[in-house]
C-alpha cells in the first residue's frame, strides 16, 4: 500500500509541473461551461430579416413592430426589389424576408383574410423551421389583437406547464452533456498518454521490472486524473449551480457516487487504448479523433438520439457518456433516486468490467 | 587568414544567476583532435552549443571556421558537422535514406551525393543493411553511421557530443579509428566526452571544471604537470574541488 | 530549395511509413464523416406523448386522432392514470402528457369554454418549445374544427385570419444533411491539419531530431515549408476525398458554386490552420503539451464555429470570440459556396480575414522558431 502512495506522488508531481496541460486540465471545463451556460444555445436570437412592404399601412406597420420586438428578429432594412432579395440571401446577410401584400390592413379588415409571404433560408434548415415557427406563432399573437376582446364560443384552452426547467434554460440539457463530455474526454487522453509515454521512454520497463506489481503500476497512473477529474466535477457543480443557477434537485452523494464510477469507466477506456498503442501519437490522435466527436454526438445532448436512424440509435447504447448523461438529468434535474438510474447504472458498471478485463487481459499477454 | 579553425575568448554563457560557461579561452588548429573534457554539468554540452551556432553567448567571442559565433551562424553551420548525444539520425527511414537527406540539405549535389553515399556504405560495411530502418540497427552501428553522415559533406570541423555512450571497448575502438581517419584527411575533431581514457586519443585535451578551463594541454603534458599517470587521475585531482554536481 | 525537397521527401516518408497513424488521419475523419452527419438532426419530431383521457368523449378520441395523425407526436401511451403517465416522464419514455379533463366535451358546448393541461419535460427547452408550439397549433385547429359544426358558417371567415405562406430558398428539400456534411467535413479537416502539425514538429523536438536539423544549414523558412507543405497537401486530399467522394455519392451533395473558389479557400484556410498547429509547436516541449493546447483551441473554436449553434443567438462578447476564429469563416464559406454558390464578392470579408489569420499565425510562429537560442 506505501509502494502504490508512492507512485501515485510521483505521478503527481508529473501531472502539475506541466503547465500547459494544466490548462487544459482545468480550464476547458470552465471554459465550457461558461460557453455553454452563456452563449451557446438551441435557441435562433437576432435573426437577421428583412421586410418588403407594399402596404405601408396599420397592419403592416403593426406587425412589423411586433417582429422587431422580439429578440428573434433584427430588422436589416427595408429593401425594394425582388433582385435585391436574392443577393441579400446570397451573402449570407439575411435568414428571413417577410413580404407584405398591398391592402394588407384593407383585407384584413374587409375580407378577414389577408396574407403574408415569409421567405428562408433553408441553408440551415432548423433555422429556416425554427424561424417560421416564431413568425407563424407572433403572427397568430397579432391575429389576437386584431380581434381585440371578442371571444369566441367553444373555447379550448390549453393550460401548459413546463416540467423541471420552466424558464426554458438552456444550461439544464447543457450542462449534464458537458459534464459527461470532459469527463471523459479528459481521463481517455491521459491517462492513455500518460501510459505510452512511459513505454516510449522505455522507463516502463524499469517499472515493470522492480518489485512492484504492474497493476499497481497503471493504476497510481490513473488516480492523479481520478482526483483531477472529481476536482472539475465539482468546479462544474458548483460554477452550474452559483453562476448558471442551475439546481441539484437529488442526492448530491448519489450525483458524485454515480459520477465516480463513470469516472472510472473514462479511465477504463484510456486504459484500453494504451494497451493498443506504441506511441504517445498514436494515443493522442486516436482519443482526439477518435473520440471527440462521436462522443460529443452519442450522449444525446446536442442532437436528440431519438432523431437518429435506428443503427446509430443502437450504437449510442456502447458510448458510456449516453448514459451518465440521463442519470446525471435524473438525477440532477429531475430530482429522483437511485430506483429511477439503477438500470442506467449497471450498465456503466458492466461496461467498466468489461473494459478492465480486457485491458488487463491484454496488458498481462504484453507481459507473458 | 585565421589559421585557427576554432577560436575561442573569453567566451561565457550565463542563464539568469547561473554561469554555465565562464569566460573560456582557446584555440584549435586544423586537423586537430580536440578533446573537451569535464565532468557532468561542467559546461561542456553549453560551450559546443555556443559554437556551433545553437547558443548565443553572453559575452566574449569566439570564430568558428573565420566566421563569428554571434553574427555569421549560418555559414558556420555550412562549415561543420554535428553529432549529438541523442545521435539523431531518423530511427523512421533506412540507412541509405538518411544519408541522402541529411547530404542534400548539405547542398551536395545529385551525383556527388550518389558516389559519397555509396562509399560511406563500403566503409562502414553497410552496403547490406541500406535499405533497413535505422531504429532497426544495433546501436554501435547507429552511431558510426552518425559520425558518417555528420562528415559527409566534408566540413572544415565537425562536433562530437559525448558519441561513444553506451557502447563495448571494441565499438569505441571503431569508433575512434574512423575519427582518426577523418582528421587525417583534415577535417578537424572536436569531440567532447567523460571517457577519460578517449582522452588519450586526443591530440590536445581541456578539462573544465564548474565553467572554466582548469586545464588545457597534450595528455603526455597534462600527465606530467599533475603527476598522474593515467588521465583519470588527472581529472581525479581537478574535480575534487568542483562544486558542481552532476545534472 | 533543393532542401524543402530533400524535406518533403523525408516528410512524407516518415508519414506513410507510420502504420498506425495512416488510418487515423484517413480513415477516422472520412468515416466520421459517413456517421456523425446521420446523427446530427435538430429537428423536433416523433415527440413521445403520453394522454391521460378522464372523460372518454367523442371529441378525447378525435382530438388524439388528430394528434398522432400530426407527425410530430407518437402516441406511447393512453390512460386515465395522471401518475402513470407522469412516471413514464420521468423515466424519459415520454416528453409530454395532455390531460383532459372529465366533461371536457359537454364543458365546451354547454359552458363555452374548458381547459387541457399540458405538462411537458422542459430539460431541453427548444425542444419543449417547439412542442408546446406545435401541439398549440393543433389544439387551435382542432378547436376551429369543433367551432365550425356549431357555428354557420359565413360567407366570410369568422375571425381575422393572417394567413403565413412559406418558401425556402436554397436546400429546398431541407435536407440537414446538407448542411451538415460541408460543416462537419470542414471541422474534420482543421482538427487532422492543427493537430498533425502541432505534434509533429514538437515530437522532433522530444526526439532531439530538430537539433540536428537546427544545426545545419536549412533556412527557417525551408524547415517551416518543408513541415507545412505535407499536411497541406494530406488535407486538400482528405477534404477532396470527403467532398467529392462522401458527399457526392453517399448524400448526393454537388456544390452549387464555384469548386474553384472554394479550394481558393481552402487552400488558404489550411494555412491558417497549420499556422496554429506551426506556432503551438513553438511553445511548447512535449507532445502531451502540444497536444492539449490543441485541444484546448480546437474544441473553443468548434463550439463557437457556428456548426451546431447560432451565431447571431451568442451575447456581442461571445460573437467576438466566435469571429477571432478561422474556423468560423472557413465553415461559413464552405456552406455558402456549396448551397447558395456565393460568388467571391459576396465573401471577401472571409477571404481577407482567413488570409490575415494565415499570415499572421505563420509570421508569428517563424519569428519565435529559433534556430539559435
Amino acid at each position: 500500500m506505501k509502494q502504490f502512495i508512492i507512485f501515485i506522488r510521483k505521478e503527481f508531481k508529473h501531472v502539475f509541473r506541466d503547465r500547459k496541460t494544466l490548462l487544459m486540465l482545468f480550464g476547458l471545463p470552465i471554459v465550457q461551461i461558461v460557453l455553454f451556460g452563456f452563449a451557446l444555445t438551441n435557441e435562433i436570437n437576432n435573426s437577421k430579416m428583412v421586410v418588403l412592404d407594399y402596404a405601408h399601412d396599420k397592419g403592416s406597420q403593426e406587425l412589423i413592430a411586433k417582429l422587431e420586438a422580439s429578440r428573434y428578429f433584427e430588422i436589416e432594412k427595408n429593401l425594394l426589389s425582388d433582385k435585391q432579395l436574392e443577393a441579400a440571401f446570397r451573402e449570407g446577410k439575411i435568414k428571413t424576408a417577410v413580404i407584405f401584400p398591398p391592402n394588407f390592413y384593407h383585407d384584413l379588415m374587409h375580407t378577414n383574410k389577408t396574407q403574408l409571404q415569409v421567405i428562408a433560408d433553408g441553408t440551415d434548415p432548423n433555422t429556416a423551421t425554427t424561424l417560421v415557427n416564431y413568425i407563424q406563432t407572433i403572427t397568430g399573437q397579432y391575429q389576437q389583437q386584431v380581434m381585440g376582446q371578442t371571444k369566441l364560443p367553444y373555447r379550448i384552452v390549453p393550460e401548459l406547464r413546463m416540467l423541471y426547467n420552466p424558464e426554458l434554460k438552456g444550461a439544464y440539457n447543457y450542462v449534464p452533456g458537458v459534464m459527461a463530455l470532459v469527463l471523459m474526454l479528459v481521463c481517455v487522453m491521459m491517462t492513455s498518454i500518460s501510459i505510452v509515454r512511459e513505454k516510449e521512454l522505455g522507463t516502463m520497463e524499469i517499472l515493470l521490472v522492480s518489485p512492484f506489481k504492474p497493476l499497481l503500476v497503471i493504476l497510481s497512473k490513473a488516480v492523479p486524473y481520478l482526483i483531477v477529474s472529481l476536482v472539475n466535477l465539482a468546479v462544474i457543480l458548483l460554477l452550474s449551480v452559483f453562476a448558471l443557477g442551475l439546481p441539484v434537485n437529488g442526492s448530491v452523494v448519489l450525483l458524485v457516487s454515480v459520477s465516480t464510477l463513470y469516472i472510472i469507466t473514462a479511465l477504463s477506456m484510456g486504459l484500453l487504448i494504451s494497451t493498443t498503442t506504441a506511441s504517445q501519437q498514436t494515443a493522442m490522435l486516436l482519443s482526439l479523433m477518435g473520440m471527440l466527436l462521436p462522443t460529443m454526438l452519442f450522449a444525446g445532448f446536442m442532437f436528440p438520439i431519438e432523431n437518429m436512424p435506428l443503427p446509430l440509435q443502437v450504437i449510442s447504447n456502447i458510448v458510456p457518456a449516453k448514459w451518465y448523461y440521463i442519470i446525471v438529468k435524473r438525477i440532477m434535474i429531475k430530482g429522483l433516486g437511485f430506483a429511477s438510474v439503477w438500470k442506467e447504472v449497471t450498465i456503466l458498471f458492466v461496461m467498466t468490467m468489461l473494459l478492465l478485463g480486457i485491458s488487463l487481459k491484454k496488458f498481462k499477454i504484453r507481459l507473458a | 587568414m585565421n589559421p585557427y579553425v576554432i577560436k575561442a575568448d573569453k567566451l561565457t554563457k550565463q542563464f539568469g544567476d547561473f554561469v554555465a560557461t565562464n569566460q573560456i579561452s582557446f584555440e584549435v588548429s586544423k586537423g586537430e583532435i580536440f578533446g573537451f573534457l569535464g565532468a557532468n554539468g561542467a559546461g561542456k554540452t553549453t560551450a559546443m552549443r555556443m559554437l556551433c551556432g545553437l547558443l548565443t553567448p553572453t559575452s566574449g567571442t569566439a570564430t568558428v571556421a573565420g566566421y563569428d559565433v554571434y553574427k555569421q551562424t549560418e555559414q558556420i553551420k555550412r562549415n561543420i558537422g554535428y553529432m549529438s548525444q541523442k545521435f539523431s539520425l531518423y530511427e523512421d527511414l533506412t540507412v541509405i535514406e538518411n544519408i541522402r537527406f541529411y547530404g542534400g540539405i548539405y547542398g551536395l549535389p545529385a551525383k556527388e551525393l550518389k558516389e559519397e553515399s555509396e562509399s560511406l556504405l563500403e566503409k562502414l560495411g553497410l552496403q547490406d543493411q541500406s535499405k533497413k530502418l535505422v531504429g532497426s540497427l544495433p546501436l554501435g552501428w547507429k552511431q558510426k553511421l552518425s559520425f558518417s553522415v555528420a562528415i559527409l559533406h566534408q566540413p572544415q570541423v565537425v562536433f562530437l557530443d559525448e558519441p561513444t555512450g553506451g557502447v563495448d571497448p571494441v565499438v569505441r575502438r571503431q569508433f575512434w579509428d574512423l575519427i582518426y581517419d577523418a582528421a587525417e584527411n583534415g577535417i578537424t575533431i572536436f569531440v567532447t566526452t567523460h571517457y577519460m581514457d578517449e582522452a588519450e586519443y586526443c591530440n590536445r585535451v581541456s578539462i573544465m571544471v564548474d565553467g572554466r578551463i582548469d586545464a588545457l594541454d597534450t595528455p603526455g603534458g597534462l600527465k606530467t604537470q599533475f603527476k598522474a599517470a593515467t588521465m583519470d587521475e588527472v581529472f581525479y585531482q581537478l574535480a575534487r574541488g568542483a562544486k558542481r554536481q552532476a545534472d | 530549395m533543393r532542401t524543402i525537397l530533400f524535406l518533403l521527401q523525408k516528410e512524407f516518408r516518415q508519414i506513410f511509413r507510420n502504420r498506425s497513424i495512416l488510418p487515423i488521419i484517413f480513415v477516422m475523419p472520412l468515416m466520421q464523416l459517413i456517421v456523425l452527419p446521420l446523427a446530427a438532426d435538430y429537428e423536433v419530431k416523433n415527440i413521445n406523448l403520453a394522454v391521460v383521457d378522464h372523460d372518454h368523449s367523442t371529441y378525447s378520441a378525435q382530438l388524439c386522432a388528430k394528434i398522432s395523425g400530426s407527425g410530430y407526436f407518437r402516441l406511447v401511451n393512453y390512460g386515465s392514470d395522471f401518475k402513470t403517465a407522469f412516471e413514464l416522464i420521468e423515466t424519459d419514455k415520454a416528453d409530454l402528457v395532455l390531460e383532459i379533463p372529465a366533461g371536457f366535451e359537454r364543458t365546451v358546448v354547454r359552458e363555452n369554454e374548458d381547459k387541457l393541461f399540458i405538462a411537458v419535460n422542459a430539460i431541453n427547452g427548444v425542444k419543449a418549445g417547439l412542442g408546446g408550439s406545435y401541439l398549440s397549433r393543433i389544439l387551435n385547429d382542432f378547436n376551429q374544427d369543433v367551432r365550425l359544426k356549431w357555428m354557420q358558417l359565413p360567407r366570410y371567415n369568422s375571425m381575422p385570419v393572417v394567413e403565413v405562406t412559406s418558401s425556402v430558398w436554397f436546400n429546398p428539400h431541407m435536407n440537414y444533411n446538407f448542411f451538415m456534411v460541408p460543416g462537419i467535413l470542414a471541422i474534420l479537416v482543421t482538427m487532422m491539419g492543427s493537430y498533425m502539425t502541432a505534434l509533429n514538429i514538437v515530437k522532433e523536438k522530444e526526439i532531439g531530431t530538430i537539433e540536428q536539423l537546427n544545426v545545419t544549414p536549412i533556412r527557417k523558412h525551408h524547415f517551416v515549408l518543408g513541415k507545412l507543405i505535407p499536411f497541406w497537401v494530406l488535407g486538400m486530399f482528405v477534404f477532396s476525398v470527403g467532398l467529392f467522394i462522401i458527399a457526392r455519392l453517399i448524400y448526393g451533395i454537388v456544390p452549387l458554386g464555384s469548386i474553384a473558389l472554394l479550394y481558393g479557400f481552402l487552400a488558404v484556410y489550411l494555412l491558417a490552420i497549420l499556422g496554429l498547429g506551426l506556432l503551438i509547436s513553438t511553445y511548447c516541449d512535449t507532445q502531451q503539451q502540444a497536444m492539449s493546447v490543441t485541444f484546448f483551441f480546437m474544441m473553443i473554436f468548434m463550439l463557437m464555429s457556428g456548426l451546431f449553434t447560432s451565431i447571431d443567438s451568442m451575447p456581442l462578447w461571445a460573437k467576438g470570440i466566435a469571429y477571432l476564429s478561422p474556423v468560423t469563416y472557413f465553415i461559413e464559406v464552405v456552406r455558402m459556396i456549396v448551397l447558395k454558390g456565393s460568388t467571391f464578392t459576396d465573401l471577401k470579408i472571409h477571404f481577407a480575414a482567413i488570409t490575415t489569420f494565415a499570415l499572421v499565425l505563420n509570421a508569428w510562429a517563424i519569428l519565435n522558431y529559433k534556430k539559435t537560442s
